[in-house]
């Protein structure tokens, strides 16, 4: 399974309807593999519906999605892919230590791998506190943990950084590109551009179709600006002038 | 399903539970607290020991309807059942480890209130006590397989609390315990007939009379039982792994 010329996630003319208004139109793209990409754009454009349908717990409506060369939801695919959602999803009454082990077992990780993300995280202080004891902050890396259990290939986070102090969140980053140096990849979202910077690849979307893709360099190339920011409003400007 | 998963499962509700005392405490506690209530209120040692078994069965089915439609309902909101959803988790391993949990909470509820019923209270059981045990588990696992299977048609607490009444009134009224089954209108007992909870009263009622268990009692027990798994099959299929 691990084949490294082969992309992570390959995406083919993937379209979702949801509510019965299309919100992905048809998107093509490819996630290489062993590299941490960003994928940006403002709240409401589809990160979330994207990522959900190539972890495959999304109902889509046509397009193919292709995960660690499987089609996205094979039972095959269920150990190989770490996912954290938005909101946390971990259990307010149990403890952090408590959650972990239990979705360890979950996994077949073994049991002393809850204290080994506890640590990944920083939380190691707080893991015998109850889920619905955690600042916002905890909460969000107790459900980050989650999502390192085990050995993932692909690890796919929906705006881990939310809430962090830059302090934390610059450890994470520095989590995440050693996940990558060791191969694994990683799908991070997030609507803030100064976390684009960070990203070895870009996928930017907005209204639910790929404004750009490539590295932030290219992205920075393309648009003549230093600042990624800038470089996505000039982005925007150039696809709504044309 | 995968065992150890399954048995995972159930240990986490279980200790879900543990951080919460006051919910064990009004689990336990409170059949047993209405079993005597209903002692005073009776105030005769016959009409007791006729009520008595009958509240031993439908308590643990209310109780365990009500708490695992809001544990399941609180999993999907929460995001953890997304999450499991993406996991090598079984659909089944999800709901068998939630009757494994009640079912053991059942059988700690009914154990209380059969202790207290018999020595302070001095319910006399002529027949011998096994059956009516069985029944109440039993009946608390219906009450759990119904709760998870129900849940999935509630969005909000608010509806999963609401549907509690809507199926647990009609099966309690239709089930013989205020009019004798055979006297309702013939569109009542046949509405009677293929409700599961008619059965568990039949069974109880010939456990509590002690008289011999025959191929009735036994049927009803298997009908309840069949009930159990086949709600427990329908709550897996309406559990999807892909959500719109």
């Amino acid at each position: 399974m691990m084949n490294l010329s082969e992309p992570a996630v390959s995406v083919r003319d993937l379209r979702v309807s949801r509510g019965g208004v299309e919100v992905l139109h048809g998107l093509t793209f490819e996630v290489p593999r062993g590299q941490v990409t960003g994928l940006l754009g403002p709240s409401g454009c589809g990160k979330t519906t994207l990522i959900r349908s190539i972890v495959g717990v999304q109902v889509v409506a046509g397009g193919e999605v292709s995960v660690l060369g499987e089609p996205a939801g094979s039972p095959a695919l269920r150990r190989l892919i770490g996912y954290s959602t938005q909101s946390p999803a971990v259990y307010r009454d149990l403890s952090v230590r408590e959650n972990l082990r239990y979705f360890a077992s979950v996994l077949g990780a073994p049991r002393d791998d809850a204290d080994r993300v506890l640590e990944e995280v920083g939380l190691a202080e707080a893991a015998g506190q109850l889920g619905g004891t955690l600042s916002g902050g905890q909460l969000t890396r107790a459900s980050l943990a989650v999502a390192l259990l085990g050995r993932p290939e692909l690890i796919i986070l929906d705006e881990p950084t939310v809430g962090l102090d830059p302090v934390l969140r610059q450890e994470l980053w520095l989590l995440f590109h050693g996940l990558a140096a060791r191969g694994v990849t990683l799908l991070v979202s997030s609507h803030v551009m100064d976390e684009a910077a960070r990203c070895d690849r870009l996928l930017v979307l907005r209204q639910g179709a790929i404004l750009a893709d490539g590295t932030p360099a290219s992205l920075r190339e393309h648009t003549g600006t230093t600042d990624l920011e800038e470089a996505f409003l000039r982005l925007i400007e150039e696809t709504t002038a044309a | 399903m995968n065992p150890s998963i399954t048995l995972a499962t159930a240990r986490r509700i279980l200790t879900q539970l543990r951080h919460d005392h006051r919910t064990v405490a009004l689990m336990t506690l409170v059949p047993t607290l209405v079993m005597i209530l209903l002692y005073y209120v009776m105030d005769d040692e016959r009409s007791f020991a006729q009520w008595a078994p009958v509240l031993l069965c439908v308590f643990p089915f209310l109780v365990m309807f009500l708490v695992t439609s809001i544990a399941t309902l609180r999993e999907r909101t929460s995001g953890t059942l997304e999450r499991l959803m993406a996991m090598p988790l079984g659909k089944l391993d999800l709901l068998v480890g939630y009757g494994l949990a009640f079912g053991l909470m059942a059988c700690a509820q009914v154990a209380l209130a059969l202790t207290v019923s018999l020595t302070w209270l001095g319910l006399d059981l002529p027949g011998s006590l096994w059956p009516l045990v069985l029944v109440a588990v039993l009946n608390a696992l219906l009450g759990t397989s119904l709760g998870l299977l129900c849940s999935a048609f509630a969005r909000t607490e608010f509806q999963a609390v609401q549907l509690m009444p809507v199926v647990m009134i009609p099966q309690i009224l239709l089930g013989g315990i205020l009019v004798p089954r055979a006297q309702m209108a013939a569109l009542l007992e046949w509405i009677s007939d293929v409700l599961p909870m008619s059965y568990a009263i039949e069974a109880m009622k010939d456990a509590a009379m002690g008289d011999d268990l025959g191929g009735e009692f036994w049927r009803d027990i298997l009908v309840v039982a069949g009930c159990v798994l086949l709600a427990l099959v329908l709550g897996a299929a309406t559990l999807r792994r892909r959500t719109p």
